[in-house]
């Protein structure tokens, strides 16, 4: 390391390469262009007030509770889109006939858009919580079905064989070989998943909600609330890192024998 | 007089000559138009070491794999002891299994992980009992598999071109380790391979496979350690089989060599 001169040149150069320093540039120029009024209140509110109103709604409790209602929309739809796409998976990997059973019906959901279906859901679920959880779970089956599906069949067939000359039984094989071998696939199709079911959750509180972000967010719009609607897309941002970092997080315990996991 | 007929007339004392492990009669193995085994013969002694050259596309896979029971039989004369074990020559551990766990795979009871840690000391691997399989190299991962094969005790020992993927001197130190631990335990060995010295060096008896047939069988009772001299001319012998010119007046053209 370079001993620290203390110089501001070496400051300026060490900012060049800053990755911190475009967004803050952005923000400055904003807040900047806000308080001049080339930004009107009613198009996009100032960082400065958004930053506020974010402290006044995470201290009034209206930002947490509704983070709650739409957190639990996102928990309980991803529960069963998960398990459904799980279980899916399962029995199409693990079978010819249930691949045939249950692959072409998969193959032919998939061409349907999950969002241009939120219509039909509101006329069969209504316009309460449950077309939203129908949605989050319908369209994150998929990416968790596909994946897991494809890293079953495609779990090496030379460690099959050489675990079955040591006498394992189909149950022991499913067991020791090809669930952890396709355990890399699944968290593909989790991460894949979790992203999806955020974006859906958008969409879904869209529909008449009477809680949750998206209803923050349409409030806000009626009453030209930039700084609320700016203060939920945040949040939005922040559920969705939060997913990376589970899966993240699940994939360091889960794939420790990876040899990037075991040299890091 | 013919050996086949001697074989099944049991007029020899059983004492002196111990039931064959392995016992495959007229063994045909096709594909489709392609016949691979055409009427194979083979014998092996309880506690043998029979190395098994061929070219590719010999056969000699697909006779392994048979014995190793991961080609079905359907209804052929073929006799193979339950207990058998396979080393590959990729060494085919589980990645996502710590190296014990890929010895004591498939095994139950309370002890595993003391007789997986005691067959990993056997190969010189006691320290790399929490290691994941990734982290070894080619040596160490067909030692594991070696460990993993014996923990089992087989009767029946097959190894698939163990030690091809490996360097030159590793490869001579795995002899020795399969010699030593072929001592120890005493299976009957299969060893299929396609260097000849390698067969020369380990086996009590080496079979040519040629295009689905034995083409030839050599016993060697010199002991392992004195083959030196005798190494050039069943060399030359062996590769000429091999290379498909008419065998020479000194090997002995199966069948009349017999089974044993």
């Amino acid at each position: 390391m370079v001993a620290p001169t203390g110089s501001s040149r070496s400051l300026l150069s060490r900012l060049g390469t800053s990755h911190w320093v475009s967004p803050l540039a952005l923000l400055v120029l904003w807040e900047a262009a806000s308080r001049i009024g080339l930004i009107p209140a009613r198009t996009l509110a100032a960082p400065s007030t958004v930053a506020g109103t974010l402290f006044a709604m995470i201290v009034s409790g209206e930002l947490p509770s509704n983070l709650l209602v739409s957190f639990q929309r996102v928990l309980l739809g991803l529960s069963i889109g998960i398990t459904a796409g799980v279980v899916l998976a399962l029995i199409a990997g693990l079978s010819r006939r249930g691949e045939a059973a249950v692959d072409p019906v998969m193959q032919i959901k998939r061409t349907i858009p999950t969002l241009a279906l939120t219509p039909l859901f509101i006329v069969w679920f209504g316009i309460g919580e449950l077309p939203k959880v129908a949605l989050i779970a319908f369209a994150s089956t998929f990416p968790v079905y596909l994946n897991l599906y494809s890293g079953i069949r495609s779990v090496d067939p030379r460690l099959i064989e050489g675990a079955r000359s040591f006498g394992l039984s189909q149950a022991q094989l499913i067991r020791h070989v090809i669930l952890p071998g396709a355990m890399p696939s699944l968290l593909v199709g989790l991460r894949y998943s979790l992203s999806i079911a955020i974006l859906v959750l958008v969409v879904a509180e869209q529909i008449n909600a009477s809680a949750g972000l998206g209803y923050l967010i349409n409030n806000a719009r009626d009453f030209l609330r930039t700084d609320i609607i700016v203060v939920c897309l945040m949040v939005y941002a922040m559920l969705g890192l939060g997913a990376d970092w589970l899966v993240r997080l699940i994939e360091r315990r889960a794939l420790v024998w990876r040899p990037s996991m075991v040299d890091a | 007089m013919d050996a086949r007929l001697n074989f099944i007339d049991p007029a020899e004392p059983p004492v002196s000559v111990p039931p064959p492990v392995v016992r495959l009669r007229g063994f045909v193995r096709s594909f489709g138009e392609t016949t691979v085994l055409h009427g194979l013969d083979l014998d092996i002694r309880p506690g043998e070491f029979v190395a098994l050259l061929g070219r590719s596309g010999s056969g000699k896979t697909t006779l392994l794999r048979t014995l190793a029971g991961l080609d079905a039989a359907d209804g052929q004369d073929v006799r193979v002891p339950n207990s058998r074990a396979v080393v590959f020559q990729d060494a085919r551990l589980l990645p996502w299994k710590k190296v014990w766990r890929n010895v004591a795979l498939g095994l139950g009871g309370a002890d595993i992980r003391d007789r997986a840690q005691a067959a990993l000391r056997e190969v010189g691997l006691g320290h790399r009992l929490d290691a994941w399989p990734l982290t070894l190299s080619g040596g160490e991962a067909q030692r594991v598999a070696l460990a993993r094969a014996l923990v089992r005790e087989p009767k029946l020992l097959l190894l698939d071109e163990p030690f091809a993927a490996l360097d030159a001197l590793t490869r001579l130190r795995m002899h020795d380790l399969v010699l030593d631990l072929w001592r120890a335990h005493q299976p009957a060995v299969l060893m299929v391979t396609h260097d000849v010295d390698e067969a020369i060096a380990l086996a009590d008896r080496v079979l040519v496979l040629d295009a689905g047939r034995i083409a030839a069988q050599e016993r060697i009772s010199i002991a392992r350690g004195e083959r030196g001299d005798l190494t050039q001319p069943l060399r030359h012998k062996l590769l000429d089989i091999l290379g498909g010119t008419p065998a020479s007046s000194g090997v002995i053209p199966f069948p009349q060599g017999g089974h044993l």
